[in-house]
């Protein structure tokens, strides 16, 4: 599925910093019985986000509206576990477009990519910049720039450098997605499958 | 010439066209399917207009919320009856072989693929789901993907894949007795940690691994992804083609030959490089279990939970949140403690052997009182083969509940879920938060240690209840 272009983003951020988050924690396996993709932002990190009773808890980040943007500042290793895509719609459809962290998981990075969502990965000392900055200063904007692979905290001015390869920088930044590529080498494809 | 090693030439077989600064264009031989990750797939293709390339390459099956009682039954839950139709609609309207639930080849994916034999050294493989890398064990890469991809791959039969790095993990020597395939994989895990191995793809070599059956092969590459790799193989030999022999799907008469002599050559050459190498001692590996909520949280199962010592900022912070998890300290030793429910099943430890195994320790003994104890056979083969040797019989004598096979409990898509604070004994491949059912507390572990706990009603080491 084709989405938004992404070329510059320019947003305050959520702070995430517990490290080895699993996609069974982003998105639980008793939500993915849905048989389309809209609607899994409201199960977001269900069980960090809501009691038993489905009553919000006031300790996890999302539920404290000091902190809001398209941007998710997580710890390391972020997305390991299933390779339920589920776990990207849901941070998609809640309103994140970014995600930055010192370590992904890869099919998790994948996925990210393939609907969309950036995957920003930061050395683990800007990362923590990035926290700390954020959780003292939630009103803190961070801008994310594809054309230029920069990350950058405009309250200082740091910035960092990330790593895109050109073809899916390419995608992302004309809201392209890896089928129509495949399908336009359809009889080169042919011409392989006659090999196996 | 230059050497390459076993995954450089299965890969590189199967590039279409590398696209320049960017993946390689990969032909997947065979795509399994299931009915979670499947259906939005399937509506992204309508929704373009486009079909399913090659049908043939494609086989599926039901597995991650089907109940595990009365499978003749309609589906109570009315979203999972809904996933399953849908996959019966697709497979239907797109002619995909379908193993539908209740024929006699239904089953969890990891299972049935090998079990027919549509799982062979040298395909590429891949499925919507993370365990794809159990067919490794056959020496074939395999992989999960997400619903994009798996759109991609009905489509065009092709995925958009960078190549990983490659990384070698050698373990030699004889495994004491008491010690499964199950207990190398946590051991690895707990050596180089649940990120240990993100970005690689890793061979498994080494006389210990070469002395396990396939079965327990498939243990091991099931769970090379609980400690980030992409997957994980093992160079097909005598016992893979053993295995293999006869299997419905398998080619027979010259064919057989043929492909043997073929599968013969899939092996890494003397002296090629790897990104990464680690070796370990068979001698060294004792009965593990993980006390935390990754699986790279594993110990022996006599041993100690590790102390905060050295650690600080977000490491101790996340490490004490896990144990706060799991109601544990600390430093504590978990021999001793009690459990409540033992699970037998998963595309880890699903398995005929692994059914095997159980029964043959349990026979003659009793589960204790506190113990509710589930086993779930990976397949209907699985369950045929279970009554007709007679382990059925021996299990339920021993208070056992025997289900119909399902990805049941190990994900908890369906009603098998750990109530919340009870501790479940399980030889499925993750302890995450909520994985078995929301506040559920997940300890991994071999089917010979969950026997060992079933039976005396704690955390105990199989070596000190079960005597050959």
């Amino acid at each position: 599925m084709a989405y938004d272009k992404f070329t510059v983003l320019k947003s305050r951020a959520v702070p995430l910093p517990s490290e080895n988050v699993d996609t069974d924690q982003i998105i639980p396996a008793r939500f993915l019985k849905a048989t389309e993709r809209e609607g899994f932002g409201d199960n977001l990190f269900r069980d960090w986000r809501y009691d038993v009773e489905g009553n919000p808890k006031k300790d996890f980040v999302l539920n404290d509206p000091t902190y809001t943007g398209k941007i998710l500042v997580a710890g390391k290793n972020f997305g390991s576990g299933s390779s339920r895509e589920h776990a990207v719609w849901a941070i998609y459809d809640y309103g994140f477009r970014c995600v930055v962290s010192s370590f992904f998981a890869d099919i998790f990075k994948n996925n990210c990519l393939n609907i969309g969502v950036l995957p920003v990965t930061v050395t683990p000392e800007f990362a923590d910049k990035l926290l700390n900055a954020i959780t003292e200063d939630p009103s803190t904007e961070i801008e994310v720039s594809i054309p230029a692979q920069t990350i950058t905290l405009l309250s200082t001015g740091e910035s960092e450098s990330f790593d895109i390869n050109s073809y899916k920088k390419d995608n992302m930044q004309n809201g392209f997605d890896d089928i129509d590529y495949l399908l336009s080498m359809e009889s080169e494809i042919d011409q392989f499958e006659k090999t196996r | 010439m230059e050497k390459t090693t076993l995954f450089d030439k299965i890969w590189d077989a199967h590039v279409v066209r590398s696209v320049p600064s960017g993946p390689d264009v990969f032909f997947i031989d065979k795509h399994f399917i299931h009915e979670v990750t499947s259906p939005v797939a399937f509506l992204n293709l309508e929704k373009r207009g486009v079909s399913v390339k090659y049908p043939h390459r494609t086989v599926a099956t039901p597995d991650h919320n089907v109940p595990t009682v009365d499978q003749d039954q309609t589906i109570k839950d009315k979203l999972s009856r809904m996933q399953v139709e849908r996959l019966r609609e697709n497979c239907n309207k797109y002619g995909i072989e379908l193993h539908d639930l209740g024929s006699a080849h239904h089953g969890i994916v990891h299972v049935i693929g090998p079990e027919l034999g549509i799982t062979q050294p040298g395909m590429t493989i891949v499925c919507g789901d993370s365990h794809t890398s159990t067919h490794g064990a056959f020496g074939a890469i395999a992989f999960g993907i997400g619903t994009s991809e798996v759109e991609m791959v009905l489509a065009t039969q092709c995925i958009m894949q960078s190549k990983p790095k490659k990384m070698r993990i050698t373990v030699n020597g004889d495994l004491s007795s008491g010690v499964t395939s199950k207990d190398i994989i946590l051991y690895i895990i707990a050596k180089i940690s649940a990120a240990g191995a993100t970005g690689y793809f890793v061979e498994y070599a080494g006389s210990a691994i070469q002395s396990l059956s396939m079965e327990a092969r498939m243990t091991i590459c099931n769970m090379s992804i609980e400690m980030g790799a992409r997957g994980g193989l093992i160079a097909p030999d005598e016992t893979t083609f053993n295995y293999l022999k006869g299997k419905q799907y398998s080619p027979v008469g010259e064919e057989w030959d043929k492909v043997v002599e073929e599968w013969s050559q899939l092996k890494t050459d003397d002296g090629a490089v790897f990104d990464k190498e680690y070796e370990f001692d068979a001698a060294d590996i004792e009965p593990m279990i993980t006390y935390g909520t990754n699986p790279g949280m594993g110990i022996k199962v006599k041993g100690n939970i590790p102390s905060t010592d050295g650690m600080e900022g977000s490491n101790k912070s996340s490490y004490l949140k896990s144990l706060d998890y799991m109601g544990f300290a600390p430093g504590e030793p978990v021999s001793g403690k009690k459990v409540d429910y033992v699970f037998v099943g998963s595309c880890t430890n699903g398995r005929i052997e692994d059914i095997r195994s159980v029964a043959q320790f349990v026979k003659g003994h009793k589960k204790a009182d506190n113990i509710t104890a589930w086993i779930v056979p990976g397949s209907k083969e699985v369950e045929k083969m279970a009554q007709e040797e007679g382990l059925v019989k021996i299990l339920e004598d021993a208070g056992f509940e025997l289900r119909q096979p399902g990805c049941s409990a190990c994900l908890a898509m369906n009603d098998d879920k750990i109530p919340a604070g009870k501790y479940a004994v399980s030889t499925s491949n993750r302890n995450f938060e909520g994985r078995q059912g929301p506040g559920a507390r997940t300890m991994l572990a071999s089917p010979l240690t969950v026997a060992a706990v079933a039976v005396t009603g704690v955390i105990t080491d199989p070596r000190e209840v079960f005597q050959n």
